[in-house]
């Protein structure tokens, strides 16, 4: 009976670390990650002899990592570091096969039992694997934190500057983002349908916004402050002007995409421009708006933050990453990154989830 | 031979079909953005002006005084756009061509990080999309990564890779390059994936009742297929690339740059200064992207494309 | 069989004003190369509760015809009066309903609300809506797929779909632009005979274009055979066979004959000569 190659070679790698040197450290200076291993490695023969289907498998695999995740956490916490630490690394690449096992589960399970919790699954432990090799990395290499922080340094940063990030945050996400978002998206979208009405104006708006969506609109961030102060109001206005383009074309594109035998159809039931507008373009035409909504929430983050670099009062995300720069306070710098992360991220998957909803009938969304 | 009459008539016909397509709407529109321009050049900096004239004691004076003074001030809130082009035509010709005061210089180091960052991107990009397509299991393994990578707001943590480097050692071109290739190769490689996956099944099939080998059906069938996705995503690194040398430049308060014209000009007020270098920027984008797209066209001339 | 003109023929069903009244119809259209005569001087008179079929090769105008019926397109020179008025009144007026090559439904729809799109622009209330969606669903044997959305149902279904929709305002006038070209054989005749037996019990006029002449011998009360280049009508045949008719007649010799008939004037519009 074939085994799985990728869970064999995990095994032999496990076992292998347990032979290889740590370092400072030795398996038998430290017991309980000694016992995390041999428990993750039974886990792994057991499915690679009898493999178990889907969901319990994806369980035992999840067990198995786990314990050889935390065993491996621990020998570091004991000393053990370096290029001499061999079984560190030996038993990080066993843990490579292990992860990627349990990702294929994740994903099989995402299609059998369809849902929210499955559809996250593999992308969240694809971000934790991330977040632990990197803790790996830099802990077992001792890698300078003015270089590159562990991730458990950046949370403990995170969690010692709350308030301070918290105010960040809003200055920048609540207060310059969020409405430069809607303003520009707004304006996008009913320019785009005030212009459908004359086409001469779309056949010049179409290639000047395409154009546009090609200068580097962020540098006009000095020229916002100097029309609208240092505050959250010049942050906005830049938001404005990058979202309001890519909407714009967007929507252009979008009113076009019904064909031509649906607006037949709305003439032989002799609609007006109206109806035929809000019953079939603008319906045809989601799924440009939601392209654009998606694209622009990437933007507007970036942008307020970038326009921050060019001038700010004493607080947002982007003068608190430039200012921890000049301090070579980089952990503070990382931990205003994972919030900028997890809010774009966030605001990402909120767009997505809208549009899962309100354009569920497109050919993309149906598996064929 | 042409009668005065069939000349107009002709002529008529020219400009309705030059109104059909896209040049006169968007020379129109161009036009109109101008007009705007004067405009509010005139309107946001009546206020300044007319503060001027009370200190200086001068109470009355005529709409054309005004018009004329609000295009011609030092320090405006919006400078009028002859102001702009003279201020453009000062830096680039106005001081000798080598002179590190140049425009053309700054343009010059921006664009050369930019161009490097977006070789390297591009380069990065399709040999991953290569291996994509070839490799089944580097889909699963590598693609996660390529989109994981750019949940990292790359252009807001510019600053920290340029100060990192800096302090190991890297400065200068290298670190803006560096921010360039990153933000570069996503478009890329995400572009090239879909192009070399575009061609049809019955496509492949035929490929196959050749006996044709993958190199041969990568050089075929696939990476002609593939440029079609290509340009599109080079236009967007393109733009990024220069995007992100420029933003690579306000950190560590750079000599040299489009980015450091502009944060200098911001820093002392010298609000012209800003605006050429904004729109020598904007030139440098334009032009590059435009380039591209003329390469396109021409490629997909060649090609037997649909233009 | 080209010196032949069409007979001003009326069915003595119900007299008065025709359906369809077209008189030296032409449409030209300028291209890049030469004027394009898509019709060229067409006389029609349809009746009320006909069954007519345009047939002919691409190019000989019979879309472009039943667009012109339906104002979709508009001719460049003579008459065309539907239902007593210009085609532009009978449109506004909802007098006719379309169904095209293919379905045109909307994917965000479901199936009943598909149907009642266009009552919903005449600005119907909700429960006339729902009955009359459920009259037409009935009418086309899809009583229980009112909930689902258009990607669930076959092609076949789809197009059935349609017609209901193109039904469920009560028009007296239906035209259809090769509604089955895009399905199989087996569901065509299948559909085709579920048309006749709507068309008997709704006492509609159907204005039809196809390409197939089975298809056409077999609807139709009435088959005009059409020529391109320029569009033009080369032959009218009015059917003897009875209006009661299953798929068996299509075996019959005097079928066999209209269906030679319908090919012979093929021929004489040059319709099977090479481009």
């Amino acid at each position: 009976m074939k085994r799985d190659p990728a869970l064999l070679i995990a095994v032999a790698l496990g076992g292998l670390a347990l032979l290889f040197p740590l370092g400072a450290a030795s398996w038998t200076a430290a017991p309980l990650s000694l016992a995390l291993w041999l428990a993750m490695a039974a886990a792994a023969i057991f499915q690679m002899l009898r493999p178990l289907p889907t969901a319990r498998a994806f369980g035992l695999l999840g067990i198995a990592t786990l314990t050889g995740g935390f065993s491996l956490l621990k020998l570091v916490e004991t000393g053990a570091s370096g290029g001499e630490a061999l079984a560190l690394w030996t038993g990080l690449a066993s843990l490579f096969f292990l992860v990627w096992r349990l990702l294929e589960r994740a994903s099989m399970l995402s299609i059998e039992h369809p849902g929210v919790a499955t559809l996250i699954a593999a992308p969240l432990i694809f971000g934790v694997w991330l977040l632990y090799v990197w803790q790996m990395l830099v802990t077992g290499f001792e890698v300078p934190g003015v270089l590159l922080p562990a991730p458990s340094v950046i949370w403990s940063a995170i969690l010692a500057a709350r308030e301070t990030l918290a105010a960040d945050f809003v200055q920048t996400f609540i207060k310059a983002v969020i409405p430069g978002f809607f303003i520009g998206c707004s304006a996008g979208f009913v320019t785009g349908l005030l212009v459908d009405r004359v086409p001469f104006l779309q056949r010049g708006l179409l290639p000047l916004g395409n154009l546009v969506s090609a200068l580097p609109i962020v540098a006009v961030a000095p020229i916002m402050v100097m029309w609208f102060g240092f505050d959250w109001q010049s942050k906005a206005a830049v938001v404005v002007i990058m979202t309001f383009f890519p909407m714009l074309v967007n929507t252009i594109a979008g009113l076009d995409a019904l064909g031509r035998m649906e607006r037949d159809l709305m003439a032989t039931y002799a609609a007006s421009y109206g109806q035929t507008l809000s019953m079939a373009r603008i319906p045809a035409a989601l799924p440009f708006v939601f392209n654009a909504l998606k694209i622009n929430s990437t933007l507007a983050l970036i942008g307020a933050i970038v326009a921050e670099f060019f001038g700010t009062p004493i607080v947002g995300m982007g003068f608190r990453i430039s200012t921890e720069v000049g301090r070579m306070n980089i952990s503070m710098v990382w931990a205003m990154i994972a919030v900028a992360a997890v809010a774009g991220s966030a605001s990402y998957g909120l767009i997505v989830l809208a549009e899962r909803r309100f354009t569920f009938w497109h050919a993309s969304f149906r598996k064929p | 031979m042409m009668t005065a009459s069939t000349l107009l008539a002709s002529s008529g016909g020219l400009i309705r079909r030059a109104a059909r397509g896209t040049a006169l709407p968007v020379a129109a529109i161009l036009l109109l953005a101008l007009a705007i321009w004067y405009v509010g050049t005139v309107f946001l900096n009546a206020s300044v002006v007319t503060d001027q004239y009370q200190r200086d004691g001068k109470t009355v004076w005529t709409t054309g005084e005004l018009i004329a003074d609000t295009m011609s001030m030092e320090r405006p809130v919006l400078p009028a756009p002859h102001q702009v082009a003279a201020e453009l035509q000062k830096s680039i010709f106005g001081v000798k061509l080598t002179s590190k005061r140049n425009l053309l210089y700054h343009a010059w180091v921006t664009f050369s990080a930019a161009f490097i960052g977006f070789a390297f991107g591009n380069l990065l990009g399709i040999a991953l999309a290569i291996a994509i397509v070839h490799v089944k299991s580097l889909e699963r393994a590598l693609l996660p990564w390529v989109i994981a990578s750019q949940t990292v707001p790359t252009l807001a943590i510019a600053p920290m890779i340029i100060v990192v480097l800096g302090s190991i050692g890297f400065v200068g071109l290298l670190p803006k390059a560096l921010i360039s290739t990153y933000l570069c190769f996503f478009p890329v490689t995400i572009g090239m994936v879909k192009g070399l996956s575009s061609p049809e099944p019955i496509q492949l099939d035929l490929m196959r009742t050749y006996s044709a080998n993958e190199m041969q059906m990568l050089r075929y069938l696939r990476l002609p297929a593939s440029l079609s996705f290509l340009f599109p995503s080079m236009k967007v690194a393109m733009a990024l690339a220069i995007v992100g040398a420029i933003v690579g430049e306000l950190p560590t308060g750079a000599q040299a740059g489009l980015g450091a014209r502009i944060l200098a000009g911001s820093y002392y007020g010298q609000t012209v200064q800003i605006w050429s270098a904004l729109v020598a920027a904007s030139i440098l984008s334009g032009a590059s992207v435009g380039l591209i797209g003329i390469g396109e066209g021409w490629l997909s001339r060649h090609f037997g494309g649909q233009a | 069989m080209t010196t032949e003109r069409q007979e001003d023929a009326v069915s003595p069903k119900s007299g008065g004003i025709p359906a369809v009244e077209v008189r030296d119809l032409s449409l030209v259209f300028q291209t890049a190369d030469a004027p394009v005569h898509a019709l060229s001087h067409v006389d029609l008179t349809i009746a009320k509760g006909e069954f007519v079929s345009f047939i002919g090769p691409s190019g000989c105008g019979k879309t472009t015809l039943l667009r012109v019926i339906a104002d979709l397109q508009q001719a460049t020179s003579g008459t065309i009066q539907v239902n007593g008025t210009s085609p532009r009144a009978a449109r506004l007026d909802r007098a006719y309903g379309y169904v095209f090559q293919a379905p045109a439904l909307f994917p965000w729809r479901t199936v009943e609300r598909n149907i009642t799109l266009p009552l919903e622009i005449m600005g119907l209330n909700k429960t006339e809506q729902k009955a009359r969606a459920k009259r037409v669903l009935d009418l086309v044997n899809l009583s229980g797929f009112a909930r689902k959305f258009p990607w669930q149902l076959s092609g076949g279904m789809q197009q059935r779909v349609s017609i209901a929709r193109a039904l469920s305002f009560d028009p007296d006038l239906l035209l259809m632009d090769e509604p089955f070209g895009a399905l199989d054989e087996i569901i065509r005749d299948h559909l085709n005979e579920q048309l006749l037996d709507l068309w008997r019990r709704t006492e509609k006029t159907l204005v039809f274009v196809t390409h197939s002449i089975p298809e056409a011998v077999f609807l139709s009360t009435r088959i005009v055979v059409m020529s391109p280049r320029p569009g033009r009508i080369i032959d009218i045949i009015e059917s003897p066979l009875p209006r009661e008719r299953t798929l068996d007649i299509r075996e019959t010799a005097e079928f066999a004959q209209i269906a030679h008939r319908v090919r012979e004037g093929l021929k004489a519009g040059h319709s099977y000569d090479d481009r």
